[in-house]
């Protein structure tokens, strides 16, 4: 039963320092299924390494970072990481190093490239593959592994509108299917879109945790607020 | 100035009629070179890619060693091979002194800091690439080593070719554990040095042209397939 009871993401004073400086500074969330949450803040807030860090890829200074259940996470980088062979087999290298035995290997993999419309292109090389057919197939390498959060940091950041609205599409099923989703972007109509609550940090804190909705009209702290003016200042 | 070109068209002769003596000599030396490469690049490829994922103490030691070994004087290791096999050193009993499988040994041991120096630096860069999606999907440090072997397979191609040219064009640890034994153990490059000593020019140079020759069209393969495949795999 410990493993149908929900998961919580427990984030607790963390700090982490890199390369003498400090990037999170005693930042505290507490993440639990459900919600699409996207991480806003400035240029060097610390986004990026609050994801690496919930994610397990960088270490706390001080504080700690626990999940109260062992829970399936996965996390998809602003540029894909493809492995030279080909789209299918990208996935199925991520299914078998995660323990998925055939036949379930190759039917996760080949439904994984289908939900994000790739099927078509299975074995064509990854890497030679579109910078938005690679994000699509880090997608669907994540979403393979039936995870029960994604972290997505700034998955459209270098592609097209067109590569972004797909993306966005898939994002969005992934949530549809109960996966949390915690992501980081630069694009405000985006967050608008996808997010359900925005967490506003800025120097390495969390300033503020609002509904999505809320957020957007009349953000809790001042330092949202003056965030939103410099990047929407019509409003 | 004339000798040499009266020679050149000799040796020309010899490899356009496909001289018998010259034959085996080709023939030995290339099936050797190509066992010791086999077997340098079976050691030296994970050895490169595991220092290059691994952390553990002394990696950095191991690498500037690995480096330094890159100029190992070949006599010496052909002397220390020599008192291995030697019949009082400790692999005596094989009794594999004097003979082609002595030859491969040498050779694999001048082979495999190379293949592991080379290895090591092309799979460390494709792990720099690759740490943070590798980690995120769970792979740990010893799984990612057959991932990044595979993943530059096509650059270690030439890293395996190196290895090969380094053996196939070794005199001096090949004389001392061979013994260039005609018909047995006398390869390209010792019988090189042999016909010269001897004034034989024109076996000489047809085994020299034979020696670079191979060497060239091995690499050209090597840049090939590499060529080939960045444009296939990217």
């Amino acid at each position: 039963m410990a493993e149908r009871a929900p998961f919580v993401l427990e984030a607790r004073d963390v700090c982490v320092v890199l390369g003498g400086v400090r990037a999170l500074d005693g930042l505290s969330l507490t993440l639990e299924p459900g919600l699409r949450t996207v991480v806003l803040g400035p240029n060097g807030a610390g986004k990026s390494v609050l994801l690496r860090t919930l994610h397990g890829l960088l270490a706390p200074t001080s504080g700690a970072v626990s999940w109260h259940r062992p829970t399936r996470q996965a996390m998809v980088f602003q540029r894909p990481v493809m492995l030279r062979r080909s789209a299918l087999a990208n996935i199925r290298y991520a299914l078998a190093v995660n323990g998925v035995a055939e036949p379930e290997r190759s039917r996760r993999a080949s439904s994984a490239l289908a939900r994000v419309g790739l099927s078509n292109i299975a074995h064509r090389p990854a890497r030679v593959l579109s910078g938005g057919e690679q994000q699509r197939l880090a997608l669907a390498r994540a979403w393979a592994l039936e995870p029960e959060i994604v972290f997505l940091d700034e998955p459209t950041a270098s592609l097209d509108p067109g590569a972004t609205a797909e993306i966005e599409r898939v994002i969005a099923s992934i949530a549809a299917e109960g996966t949390r989703i915690v992501m980081t972007t630069h694009n405000l109509g985006q967050a608008r879109r996808l997010a359900d609550e925005i967490v506003f940090i800025q120097a390495g804190k969390a300033v503020e945790r609002t509904a999505s909705d809320r957020f957007f009209e009349q953000p809790a702290s001042n330092e949202a607020r003056l965030f939103l003016q410099g990047e929407l200042p019509w409003k | 100035m004339f000798e040499i070109f009266a020679s050149f068209g000799v040796a020309l002769g010899l490899i356009g009629g496909a001289d018998p003596e010259l034959a085996r000599i080709v023939v030995l030396s290339l099936h050797l070179s190509l066992v010791a490469a086999i077997a340098g690049a079976a050691i030296g490829l994970p050895l490169g890619a595991l220092i290059a994922v691994g952390r553990f103490p002394g990696r950095r030691t191991l690498i500037v060693l690995l480096n330094a070994m890159l100029g190992l004087p070949s006599v010496v290791v052909g002397l220390v091979v020599y008192l291995l096999l030697s019949r009082a050193g400790p692999l005596g009993p094989l009794g594999i002194l004097f003979t082609p499988a002595a030859i491969v040994v040498a050779q694999t041991v001048l082979v495999v800091p190379i293949v592991a120096a080379l290895a090591r630096q092309t799979t460390e860069d494709a792990w720099n690439e690759y740490r943070e999606q590798l980690t995120s999907l769970g792979v740990s440090r010893l799984r990612a080593v057959p991932t990044v072997l595979w993943d530059t397979r096509f650059s270690l191609l030439t890293v395996v070719m190196a290895g090969f040219g380094r053996a196939a064009s070794e005199v001096g640890a090949v004389m001392v554990v061979g013994g260039n034994i005609d018909g047995v153990t006398r390869v390209m490059t010792t019988a090189i040095a042999l016909e010269t000593s001897k004034g034989d020019l024109p076996l000489a140079l047809a085994l020299g042209i034979v020696l670079i020759g191979t060497v060239l069209a091995i690499n050209a393969g090597a840049y090939g397939i590499r060529e080939w495949s960045a444009r296939h795999h990217g």
